[in-house]
C-alpha cells in the first residue's frame, strides 16, 4: 500500500511539474512582452483592481490551509472534519471565482477586452498594441488559472462527498492528498500571478 | 508511511503548524502589497518576485509536505522551476541583447537616373544584369 | 520446440503456456478496454505503423514532386507548389508527432520495460490506456485537418505565415496539442514505474540500459511538452483573436514563436533518439555475447543528454534574428550536447570488440545505426558551428542531417528493436533471410535518398523549395530513386513480419540468448508477465554466467 501511495505521489508531482512549465511558459511570454512594452504594461497594470487581487490572494491562501487541514483530518480518521474542510476549500474557491467574475465584468464595461476586441479609450499611448497584449495575457492566464480553480472545486466536492461516506482513513487517504497537492499548485500559481499583474508599478 | 504516522499521532501540533504557516503567508502578502506602494524603480519586480518565491517555497515545503516527504518529489517539483528558469534566462538573453545591426557589406542604393531618350537602349543594357 | 541460432547454440525451452496475453481474453472490447501494457503496446504498434505508412506516402509524394524541375510525370504536370507545400508539411507533422515521438516509448517500451524490471505492469495502467486514446483522438484530428484544408506551413508552423494562412492550422495544432498530452502521460507513467516498480533487489545500476534511456526520455517528455502545448494554444489564439504576441504587424515578435517552439522541439529530437539509443544498448551486447562496456557511462550519458538538450534550442534560430550574444552562447552549448552521444558510440564499439558477434537482423540494424547515426551526429556538429550554419541552414544539408539522425537513427533502431522483440511479442520467428534482404534494401535506399542530399545542400539547394535549378536535377532524381528502394525495403519488412504471424516457426522464450528479464517469460508472455515474481539475481549483460539452456 505504501508503494502505491508513493507511486501515486510521484505521478502527481510529475503532473504538477508539467503545470509549472505550462503556466511558466505563459509567464515567460508575459515577461517578454512586458520587456517590449514597458510603459503600456505599467499603465495597464493600474487598471486592474488591487483590492480584488489582494482579497483573492488571501482567499486562496486560506483555501490552501483548509485543503491541508482536510488531508490531516483524513489521515487522523476524522471523516466529518475532513469533509468540512473540503467544503470550506470549495467555498473559498467559489468566493475567488465570484470576485474574478466581478472583475471581468467590470473590466469589460471599461472596454478592457483581450486582443483585437480591446476598446478602451484614454490610453496614454493611443494606437499602441501593448495594452491589448497586456489584457490578452491577463485574460488568458487568469482564465486558465480560473479553469484550474473550477476543476479543483469539482474534484474537492467529489472528495467531500466520499469523505462524508467514510471512504478515507489513515490507511487510505491518497485521493485527498493528491487533490490537495493540485490545489496547492493552483494557489502557488496565483502567488506569482498576483504581484506580476496587480502590483508592478 | 512512517513519517506520516508520526505526524498523524499529533493532529493538534500539525494544526498549529499549519495555522502559523498561514499567518506567515498572510503577513508576507501584506508586505508585498505594502512594498508595491513604495517606488524602488526596477527593484520593485525583484522584491515582488522574491517575496512570491518565499511564499511559494513555504507552501511547497509545509503545505505540500515536501519537507518531510521522500526527496524524489522535491526533485521533480524543483526541476520544473529550474527548466522554466532556463527558458526565461535564454529568452531574456536573446531579447535583451538584440542590436538589430545592419549587414556590414551593405551598399547604399545606387541613385536611379532618369533615362534620356537617346540613351534608352544603353540604359536597358545595363539593366539586363 | 528448439531454435538454433546461426552461431550454433541451441536453446532449450519449457512447456509453452496455453493462455498468453494475446488469447487470454478475446473480442474487440477486451482489447479496447485493456489495461495490460502488452496489449496497449501492440495497439500502439499498429497505430504508429499506420502513421508511418501515411507519413511515408507523403514522403514519396514529396520526392516524386521533385523528380524533375518541370514537375512532370510521363509528360504531364501533376503537382503545384501549393500541393507540394502541403505534402512536405504533412510528411513532417505526421512523422514527427504521430510516429517518431510515440513510436519506441509507447509501443516497444510499453511492452518490454515493465518486464525488464520484473513488474506486472506500468505504474498507472489506466493512464497508459488513456494515453493511447489521446493518440487516437489526435490522429483523427490531424487526418481531419488534412481533409478540411491541409496545412502548408511546414511542420514548424512558423509565424507570421501560420497565423495568417488558410488551411486548417487550428485543427492540426490542436491535434498536436492532444498528442502532446499523450506523450506526457507516457513519460509520466514510465518515470513512476522505474522509480517504484523494480523487482526486489534491483537497484538503479542493475537496470538494463534500455530502461535508463526510456527514463531519460520520460524526463524530457514531462518538462518540454507542456511548453509546446502553450505555444500551440498561443498560436491558435493569435490566429483567431490577434493577441499581438507573434505577429509583428500587431506588435508581436515572430522570433518569440521560434523560441517557444524550439524550446520543446529541440528536446523533442532527443525524445526521438534516446529510445533508439536505448534499443542499441540492448541489441549490441546480446549479439556480441559480451557485457556492455561502460554501463555507468552510458546510463549517465542518457540522463545528461536529456538535461543538456534543454539548453541548446537557439541553434535553430541562428539566422532567424537572434542576437549575436545568444547565437554564440547557443553555439558553444550545442558542442557540449554532442559529447554524451559520442560516449555511447565509443562504448558500443568497444562492447563489440572481441565479442562473439552474429549477424541476425536486429544486429544488422544496430550496425546500420552505428554507421548512419555517426554521419548524422557528426553533420550536426557542422550546424553547431555558427559560421558554417549560416551557409548550410535551410538547405538540403540540414534535411539530410536530420534524416540521418531521425531515420538513420531512430527508425533503424526501431526496426532493430521490432525484430529483436518480435519473437517475444508475437511468439513467432520471422524469416531471417527476408529480414536481411529488407535491411540491405533499407540501408542502400536510405543512403541513396539522403546521402545525395548532403551534396545538394552543400551546393546550395534550399529546402522546401518547389522549383530548383536544372543543375540539381540529377541529384534530385537520384534521391527520388533512392526513396523507391527505401520504400520497397520497408514494404517488404511489413510483408514478411506480418507473414510470420501465420507461417513463422514458434519462438522459444529466449531465441537470442538475451540476459535481461523479459527473456525469462514465455513467448508470448502470460497476462501477468511472469508466472512467479522474478527476483533480481544477476547483472544485466552478464554473459559470464550465462547457461545456454533455460531452466
Amino acid at each position: 500500500m505504501e508503494q502505491q501511495f508513493d507511486t501515486s505521489k510521484i505521478g502527481m508531482w510529475l503532473f504538477l511539474a508539467t503545470e509549472v512549465l505550462t503556466f511558466g511558459a505563459l509567464f515567460a511570454g508575459f515577461g517578454l512582452m512586458q520587456n517590449k512594452y514597458p510603459q503600456e504594461f505599467v499603465e495597464a497594470h493600474e487598471k486592474l483592481k488591487r483590492w480584488a487581487g489582494s482579497t483573492n490572494t488571501v482567499v486562496l491562501l486560506v483555501s490552501s490551509f483548509t485543503a491541508v487541514m482536510a488531508v490531516l483530518m483524513a489521515r487522523t480518521n476524522q471523516a466529518k472534519k475532513c469533509a468540512m474542510y473540503l467544503w470550506l476549500t470549495v467555498g473559498c474557491a467559489g468566493i475567488f471565482m465570484c470576485i474574478k467574475a466581478y472583475e471581468y465584468t467590470s473590466d469589460f464595461e471599461e472596454g478592457l477586452y483581450p486582443a483585437k476586441y480591446y476598446s478602451h479609450v484614454g490610453d496614454l499611448i493611443p494606437g499602441s498594441h501593448g495594452y491589448a497584449t497586456f489584457f490578452s495575457f491577463y485574460f488568458m492566464m487568469t482564465g486558465l488559472h480560473g479553469l484550474h480553480v473550477l476543476i479543483g472545486m469539482g474534484l474537492m466536492s467529489w472528495l467531500a462527498i466520499r469523505a462524508s461516506r467514510g471512504e478515507f482513513s489513515d490507511k487510505y487517504y491518497t485521493p485527498v492528498d493528491l487533490v490537495a497537492l493540485f490545489w496547492h499548485l493552483v494557489d502557488l500559481i496565483w502567488i506569482y500571478l498576483f504581484p506580476l499583474y496587480y502590483l508592478i508599478t | 508511511m512512517s513519517t506520516h504516522t508520526e505526524h498523524a499521532e499529533n493532529p493538534k501540533a500539525e494544526t498549529v503548524k499549519y495555522s502559523i504557516t498561514l499567518v506567515a503567508l498572510l503577513i508576507l502578502t501584506a508586505i508585498t502589497i505594502g512594498a508595491s506602494y513604495i517606488n524602488f524603480g526596477s527593484g520593485n519586480v525583484v522584491i515582488a518576485l522574491t517575496i512570491a518565491t518565499i511564499k511559494g517555497s513555504i507552501v511547497a515545503l509545509i503545505f505540500m509536505h515536501l519537507l518531510h516527504d521522500k526527496p524524489v518529489n522535491a526533485v521533480i517539483g524543483v526541476a520544473g522551476f529550474i527548466f522554466l528558469g532556463i527558458f526565461l534566462l535564454f529568452d531574456f538573453l536573446d531579447v535583451g541583447s538584440r542590436t538589430n545591426p545592419q549587414p556590414i557589406n551593405l551598399h547604399p542604393m545606387p541613385a536611379v537616373t532618369a533615362p534620356a531618350t537617346a540613351g534608352a537602349p544603353a540604359a536597358a543594357d545595363t539593366k539586363k544584369e | 520446440m528448439e531454435h538454433t541460432l546461426t552461431s550454433g547454440a541451441v536453446l532449450g525451452d519449457r512447456p509453452r503456456p496455453v493462455k498468453n496475453y494475446l488469447n487470454e481474453t478475446t473480442g474487440i472490447w477486451s482489447w479496447m478496454s485493456t489495461v495490460d501494457h502488452k496489449r496497449i503496446g501492440i495497439m500502439y504498434l499498429c497505430a504508429v505503423c499506420f502513421a508511418f505508412l501515411l507519413g511515408g506516402i507523403f514522403a514519396l509524394l514529396v520526392r516524386l514532386s521533385l523528380l524533375n524541375p518541370q514537375h512532370t510525370l510521363f509528360g504531364k504536370v501533376w503537382v503545384t507548389a501549393e500541393m507540394y507545400n502541403r505534402f512536405f508539411t504533412l510528411h513532417g507533422a505526421i512523422m514527427v508527432f504521430l510516429f517518431i515521438i510515440p513510436a519506441i516509448p509507447a509501443s516497444l517500451a510499453n511492452f518490454v520495460l515493465p518486464m525488464m524490471l520484473g513488474a506486472k505492469d506500468v505504474a498507472f495502467p489506466r493512464i497508459n490506456l488513456m494515453s493511447f486514446y489521446l493518440w487516437c483522438i489526435g490522429a483523427i484530428m490531424a487526418i481531419g485537418s488534412m481533409v478540411i484544408g491541409a496545412v502548408d506551413t511546414g511542420w514548424t508552423f512558423y509565424t507570421p505565415y501560420s497565423t495568417t494562412t488558410d488551411g486548417a492550422v487550428g485543427l492540426m495544432t490542436m491535434a498536436v496539442f492532444i498528442l502532446g498530452f499523450s506523450s506526457i502521460f507516457t513519460g509520466l507513467n514510465f518515470i513512476a514505474t522505474v522509480h517504484k516498480l523494480r523487482a526486489p533487489g534491483m537497484g538503479w545500476f542493475d537496470m538494463p540500459l534500455f530502461v535508463w534511456g526510456i527514463y531519460a526520455t520520460g524526463v524530457i517528455q514531462i518538462l518540454a511538452t507542456p511548453v509546446l502545448a502553450i505555444t500551440l494554444v498561443l498560436l491558435l489564439i493569435e490566429r483567431v483573436f490577434q493577441i499581438g504576441i507573434f505577429d509583428s504587424r500587431i506588435g508581436g515578435d515572430p522570433v518569440l514563436f521560434q523560441h517557444f517552439f524550439w524550446f520543446y522541439s529541440h528536446p523533442a529530437v532527443y525524445i526521438m533518439i534516446l529510445p533508439g539509443m536505448a534499443i542499441i544498448s540492448e541489441i549490441i551486447p546480446t549479439f556480441s555475447r559480451k557485457t556492455i562496456f561502460g554501463y555507468r557511462a552510458i546510463a549517465y550519458s542518457s540522463v545528461s543528454l536529456a538535461l543538456l538538450s534543454f539548453i541548446v534550442w537557439g541553434h535553430h534560430l541562428f539566422v532567424a534574428g537572434e542576437s549575436d550574444l545568444a547565437n554564440v552562447v547557443f553555439s558553444a552549448l550545442t558542442f557540449l550536447v554532442a559529447i554524451p552521444s559520442g560516449v555511447k558510440m565509443f562504448n558500443w564499439l568497444t562492447t563489440m570488440y572481441k565479442g562473439n558477434i552474429s549477424f541476425e537482423t536486429p544486429m544488422l540494424y544496430a550496425l546500420s545505426f552505428l554507421f548512419l547515426f555517426a554521419i548524422g551526429g557528426l553533420t550536426g556538429i557542422f550546424f553547431s558551428t555558427l559560421a558554417v550554419d549560416i551557409h548550410l541552414t535551410d538547405t538540403y544539408f540540414v534535411v539530410a542531417h536530420f534524416h540521418y539522425v531521425m531515420m538513420g537513427g531512430t527508425v533503424i533502431a526501431f526496426l532493430g528493436g521490432l525484430h529483436y522483440w518480435w519473437p517475444k511479442m508475437t511468439g513467432h520467428m520471422y524469416s531471417e533471410k527476408w529480414g536481411r534482404i529488407a535491411c540491405a534494401l533499407v540501408f542502400i535506399g536510405f543512403n541513396m535518398t539522403f546521402g545525395s542530399q548532403f551534396l545538394m545542400g552543400g551546393q546550395g539547394m534550399p529546402r522546401r523549395y518547389f522549383n530548383y535549378l536544372d543543375q540539381f536535377q540529377p541529384i534530385h532524381a537520384f534521391s527520388t530513386y533512392g526513396s523507391w528502394v527505401l520504400g520497397s525495403g520497408l514494404f517488404l519488412t511489413a510483408i514478411y513480419l506480418l507473414a510470420s504471424l501465420k507461417t513463422g516457426p514458434l519462438a522459444p522464450d529466449n531465441p537470442w540468448g538475451g540476459t535481461t528479464m523479459e527473456w525469462e517469460s514465455s513467448s508470448p508472455p502470460v497476462v501477468h508477465n511472469f508466472e512467479e515474481q522474478p527476483v533480481f539475481e544477476h547483472e544485466p549483460y552478464d554473459y559470464r554466467h550465462r547457461t545456454v539452456t533455460h531452466v
